[in-house]
């Protein structure tokens, strides 16, 4: 009943409500998305750099490198247990794909970081560096890689929420500590030998390394991305599942 | 004989009781085997065995004392729900739920959630803002059309509600309870708009405490009352015997 262009325009038209809606108006918003990552590059290159003295050369570049697409990841999942709360009264009213909600809002995060990207290119300025030609097809290649993993985990995350509504609390915990396993504000190399094996454990450590490698050296690594096609796979895999279980009860418990 | 645009068939709904789980993960956890065998037990019902059919182009009316399942059924006809047991069979396009109070996003403005309404119901963008100069000209909400709804009266709501629906050609159109609380001026507008859809052949679905409204409106009616059906036919004799129960 549904055509190819009514789903276009449902995610054109929801994505732009969610950007309204959150934010207000997409000029805070623009904002918020890159001041939320640059405060807290602020406080890690105090605490770490400043204070801990860490061995590293342009610190605040190589965090900043990391931690706007970490942000996109954190934003999405996080807001994950309240999207379909928030959209209830079309839920009970329409019969539409409710696995749209979910995409809208991680779209709309991949959004603002795609406009946080003319800062990183800034900080590589100020340390004399510039972006590189491999960006071209490098950052289209990680966003929709980081896209399907963090469908995925949105997917499944939104749809356990709406039975479990404190599942909210766990998942933000659950973030912090992926946050902290996470190569983001110490590089991998930094790991002790004995505990590699579990870096590669975390799902979000190849795709992190390889943006900022991909925004520092302009190089990517085949082996990193097919880690994290594989980590995607499973999590768009899985969270479908759970979605699909329990799509069709949502409009019972909203 | 007309092609059937609604069947029910021996409908059963039941919910179990979320709340054992809403309440908490940690309560769900802790309570573990308790909260399956509740969760697979306490179920309560609330329509039981419910059968009818409407026709292509009939004005179908749904009576019945508060919490008798009027509003289950509409949302099972809408495919929000669906049966635990039994079938339901919709045919056409079935527009977005009319009921008070839901519905729109309160943020944004009558505009965008005119769009917003159009595309759920399985219009494309280009489509609604073909027509929406019509929508805002129906609703009469002149220069409160650009304001976020959070601001509208429930009755303006209601006025937006019902010229999004009306005017983005249903098939199928559910109203419940919709018309309640607008003035009287906008309520007989759209009660002549409904008279004209009937003309045009548009299924339609009228929950309503209204009898007079149902009387006059509807082809037929069922009443449900305690999760069954109680009565079905002519709407005049639904509404009469409804009325000699009270």
């Amino acid at each position: 009943m549904r055509n190819y262009e009514n789903y276009r325009d449902l995610v054109i038209v929801l994505t732009q409500k969610e950007m309204k809606v959150r934010y207000k108006s997409s000029i805070f918003g623009y904002f918020w998305s890159v001041g939320h990552p640059l405060a807290l590059a602020f406080v890690y290159f105090i605490a770490f750099k400043v204070i801990m003295k860490i061995q590293m050369e342009d610190y605040s570049l190589f965090l900043i490198a990391g931690l706007f697409p970490w942000q996109w990841f954190a934003t999405s999942v996080n807001a994950a247990p309240v999207v379909f709360l928030g959209n209830a009264s079309i839920i009970k009213k329409v019969n539409f794909p409710r696995s749209i909600i979910p995409l809208t809002t991680v779209l709309q995060d991949m959004i603002h970081f795609l406009l946080s990207v003319p800062v990183i290119v800034l900080f590589l300025f100020m340390y004399h560096k510039s972006p590189s030609l491999s960006w071209l097809y490098g950052i289209p290649i990680l966003l929709v890689l980081q896209l399907l993993l963090t469908y995925g985990v949105a997917l499944a995350v939104s749809s356990v929420s709406l039975f479990f509504r404190d599942f909210e609390r766990l998942i933000n915990i659950f973030i912090t500590l992926l946050f902290y396993f996470t190569p983001i504000f110490y590089p991998e190399t930094m790991v002790p030998k004995e505990y590699h094996h579990l870096l590669y454990a975390n799902p979000l450590s190849p795709l992190m390394i390889s943006w900022r490698e991909l925004f520092l050296t302009g190089q990517l690594n085949a082996a990193s991305l097919l880690a994290t096609l594989f980590y995607g796979v499973i999590a768009f895999v899985g969270g479908y599942l759970v979605y699909r279980k329990l799509s069709w009860k949502f409009a019972e418990v909203l | 004989m007309r092609e059937r645009a609604i069947v029910f068939e021996g409908v059963h709904k039941s919910y179990p009781l979320y709340h054992h789980i809403t309440g908490g993960f940690k309560n769900f956890l802790f309570n573990f085997p308790k909260s399956i065998t509740q969760f697979m037990n306490t179920r309560y019902d609330v329509l039981k065995g419910v059968s009818f059919e409407v026709l292509r182009g009939e004005t179908f009316g749904i009576i019945g004392k508060n919490g008798a399942g009027k509003s289950t059924t509409l949302g099972l006809i809408a495919g929000v729900l669906k049966p635990t047991s039994g079938a339901v069979a919709v045919r056409g396009r079935v527009s977005p739920l009319l009921e008070l109070g839901a519905g729109f996003n309160p943020e944004l403005t009558g505009r965008e959630n005119i769009v917003l309404n159009g595309v759920l119901m399985g219009l494309t963008r280009a489509e609604v803002v073909r027509r929406i100069g019509e929508i805002i000209e129906f609703s009469e909400l002149g220069n409160f059309i650009d304001q976020p709804i959070r601001m509208y009266s429930s009755g303006m709501l209601a006025r937006l509600g019902f010229s999004v629906v009306a005017l983005l050609n249903p098939e199928i159109l559910l109203i419940d309870e919709v018309l309640a609380v607008g003035d009287a001026a906008f309520q007989s507008k759209c009660l002549s708009k409904m008279v004209q859809f009937k003309k045009n052949g548009v299924t339609m679905i009228f929950v309503s405490h209204s009898l007079k409204d149902v009387e006059e409106i509807c082809d037929r009616a069922v009443w449900i009352d305690n999760q069954r059906i109680r009565m079905l036919g002519p709407a005049r004799e639904v509404v009469n015997g409804y009325l000699r129960a009270l």
